[in-house]
């Protein structure tokens, strides 16, 4: 028992980053239609911008650690908005494929930009929050676990907060339901894209910082996997569907652990893709999604 | 029109000259080394240059081997898989080496092997403890011990000195290395009347051993053995702290980075590894090698991956002059005939299946140093 509420644990706190990285995906999708393939590369580049910022503040701090973390959403929601501004938006309108290979470009680009500037070579990831164990009765949760799950709670809140309360969470909304008639009822849908993106990147990048914090080695290819297991995801709590993005990788964290602990560890990346697969075939849209026919 | 056609003539011109290989000493002998210079095992290719370096600059300086100097090529591999078969053909076709020397992951020189091979350019592997790695034919050496070998020491090592019954393995299923070296541990360990009573498993890159941890945890081993690489091994032995595991972690040979340190801080004090050598050695080639090696590289102390790859230059230099002759079916026999070379890592002798008989070491990180614990001899 002892050891499954322990795996729980274990599980929970990577599914929270997971979580993170997954709004980026499905909000992005919500608005635009498609994914964001350098989202992966985003969530990098906001734990490299937290390991900086580390050097310069005090370890072992809870302002400090909150420092470090604002300032590496604020960073990743500028490159966010940078590359939609650059890479995407000439290219509004233009076939899906193209926007989603651009995407894979921009994914590259950065991944390489990172190794030439920053080396391949992983760095230690200094320990921003104070660190401490907490023993419940043979289960063992770390602070940084109780950090990503405090830090994601919050800031699934300001977003639940801001999508459904605020003027440009409304218009993100409208944007979603039909571009065309948002933006005849006087929507800005240039700035409402930036919003997005920028709100999604300083998503991926408090996930980049927790996730560096957990698992304290950082280079430029860290955000391959984590983002393909968070676009997956995406895709279980069906794509465009906040809460449901929420529930995907919280679930996707939770089945990886487990499977990680099992004599199956080997084939933990497969048994969470074969879950995938099992859930589209029975429900298309995903968990929380819900289906729509295309018209043609 | 003309002048544009002139400037365009010219402009073509000056791009093709930089077509013209550069003009070479024309009577080099060119040796190839290829490793992990950068990347998630960089530390490894990097410690080996840094010795190849030193060892070249050396022969060199004593005026080359057969009257002709030595003509380094070296090329990173980034940690890519693939990467290595590509320099070795490089080095091969366009390079013209006449020995590859290199690499340290065992998954890097089973990708450069068969190539060295099918052109019989003889490849001295630096620290591919794998056995397969000299099996894939009799062109390929190397000039540390095998897995067998290190597996043993571990495996005596735990259940003697450590005093240890029940031990958990955690290897890394997607690198052949510690898989084979998680294999002869867990025979050698149970032959000795030992019990495993966890296994579990990662890949390369992953980050996340909490799930197997909890799995090893609950299964209350004496020591973990922790297979894999450095930057795996650091991790580990820092999530393993953090969920309370207060079981010794021990590691093979490829653990041996100074970055096991830098990244896993307090986590890795009391760890042990087996190692090629221990720079507390009181012997006259290391005490020699560590001076010369602080001198040429801002006082930085060489590891065992350093003296292999400073030994595996001097040993082709030695096999080279015995031979009297670059051509490769001559220097590969001397190369095989190599015997009692007093090497930085000890005396090397190339068995017939062209691996080195060399005593390991036992190392541990106390005060955040690495330092000598016991040798071991085959």
């Amino acid at each position: 028992m002892t050891e499954f509420l322990q795996q729980l644990v274990n599980g929970v706190s990577l599914g929270a980053i997971f979580a993170l990285i997954a709004l980026g995906y499905t909000m992005v999708y919500g608005v635009l239609r498609f994914i964001n393939f350098a989202h992966s590369e985003v969530f990098m580049v906001g734990a490299f911008t937290g390991y900086f910022i580390g050097q310069h503040v005090p370890a072992h701090s809870m302002s400090g650690g909150l420092l470090a973390l604002a300032g590496a959403m604020a960073a990743s929601a500028v490159l966010g908005i940078v590359i939609e501004r650059l890479a995407y938006r000439p290219l509004r309108g233009a076939p899906t494929l193209n926007v989603l290979i651009t995407a894979i470009g921009v994914s590259l680009l950065l991944q390489n930009l990172a190794q030439y500037f920053w080396g391949a070579t992983p760095r230690p990831y200094p320990e921003l929050f104070p660190a401490a164990n907490y023993n419940l009765g043979g289960i063992v949760v770390s602070s940084n676990q109780v950090t990503v799950v405090v830090v994601t709670l919050a800031l699934l809140l300001a977003l639940r907060f801001i999508v459904l309360r605020t003027k440009i969470g409304t218009a993100m909304r409208a944007l979603s339901l039909n571009p065309k008639a948002a933006a005849l009822v006087g929507i800005n849908i240039d700035v409402v894209i930036s919003f997005t993106f920028g709100l999604g990147s300083a998503l991926a990048a408090a996930g980049g910082v927790l996730y560096a914090l957990n698992y304290p080695s950082i280079d430029p290819i860290m955000g391959t996997l984590p983002g393909l297991k968070a676009f997956v995801a995406a895709v279980l709590g069906g794509i465009g569907n906040i809460p449901g993005a929420a529930l995907g990788g919280l679930l996707l964290g939770v089945i990886e652990t487990f499977v990680n602990g099992s004599e199956w560890s080997t084939y933990k990346d497969a048994i969470a893709f074969a879950v995938l697969i099992l859930i589209l075939l029975f429900r298309p849209a995903g968990l929380l999604g819900r289906f729509t026919v295309e018209k043609v | 029109m003309f002048p544009r056609l002139l400037r365009f003539l010219s402009a073509a011109l000056f791009g093709a000259l930089w077509l013209v290989p550069a003009v070479r000493a024309q009577d080099s002998i060119k040796l190839g080394h290829y490793g992990a210079f950068t990347g998630k095992d960089g530390a490894f290719g990097s410690a080996a240059r840094k010795g190849v370096i030193l060892a070249v600059e050396e022969v060199n300086a004593a005026g080359g081997v057969l009257g002709r100097p030595l003509e380094l090529f070296s090329e990173d591999n980034q940690s890519k898989q693939g990467e290595s078969a590509t320099i070795v053909k490089k080095f091969i076709a366009r390079d013209k080496v006449v020995a590859v020397l290199g690499g340290n992951a065992s998954t890097n020189s089973l990708e450069a092997a068969p190539i060295c091979q099918n052109a019989r350019v003889p490849m001295i592997a630096i620290s591919s403890t794998n056995p397969r790695v000299t099996e894939m034919g009799d062109y390929i050496f190397r000039v540390c011990f095998i897995d067998p070998f290190q597996g043993a020491v571990l495996a005596k090592f735990a259940h003697g000195r450590l005093g240890a019954r029940r031990v958990a393995i955690l290897t890394s299923v997607s690198n052949p290395y510690a898989v084979g070296l998680s294999n002869v541990f867990r025979k050698q360990f149970t032959a000795a009347a030992g019990e495993i009573v966890a296994e579990q498993r990662y890949a390369e890159g992953d980050k996340d051993f909490r799930a197997q941890l909890t799995a090893i945890k609950a299964a209350g081993p004496d020591a973990i053995f922790a297979s894999g690489y450095y930057t795996e091994g650091a991790l580990i032995c820092k999530q393993a702290r953090d969920l309370g595991i207060s079981a010794i972690i021990f590691g093979g040979d490829g653990w041996e980075a100074p970055e096991l340190i830098t990244l896993g801080g307090a986590a890795v004090e009391g760890t042990y590894y087996s190692a090629h050598y221990s720079k507390d050695s009181p012997a006259p080639e290391v005490v020699n090698f560590i001076k010369k090696f602080r001198t040429r590289w801002n006082g930085e102390t060489p590891d065992g991956i350093s003296a292999n790859g400073y030994d595996a230059v001097l040993l082709f230099v030695a096999a080279l002059r015995r031979a009297g002759t670059t051509e490769t079916v001559r220097l590969r026999e001397a190369l095989a005939a190599t015997k009692d070379f007093a090497g930085v890592t000890g005396r090397i002798t190339i068995d017939a299946q062209r691996n080195a008989a060399k005593p390991a070491v036992i190392l541990t990180v106390k005060d955040g140093r690495f330092q000598f614990v016991e040798s071991v001899a085959p």
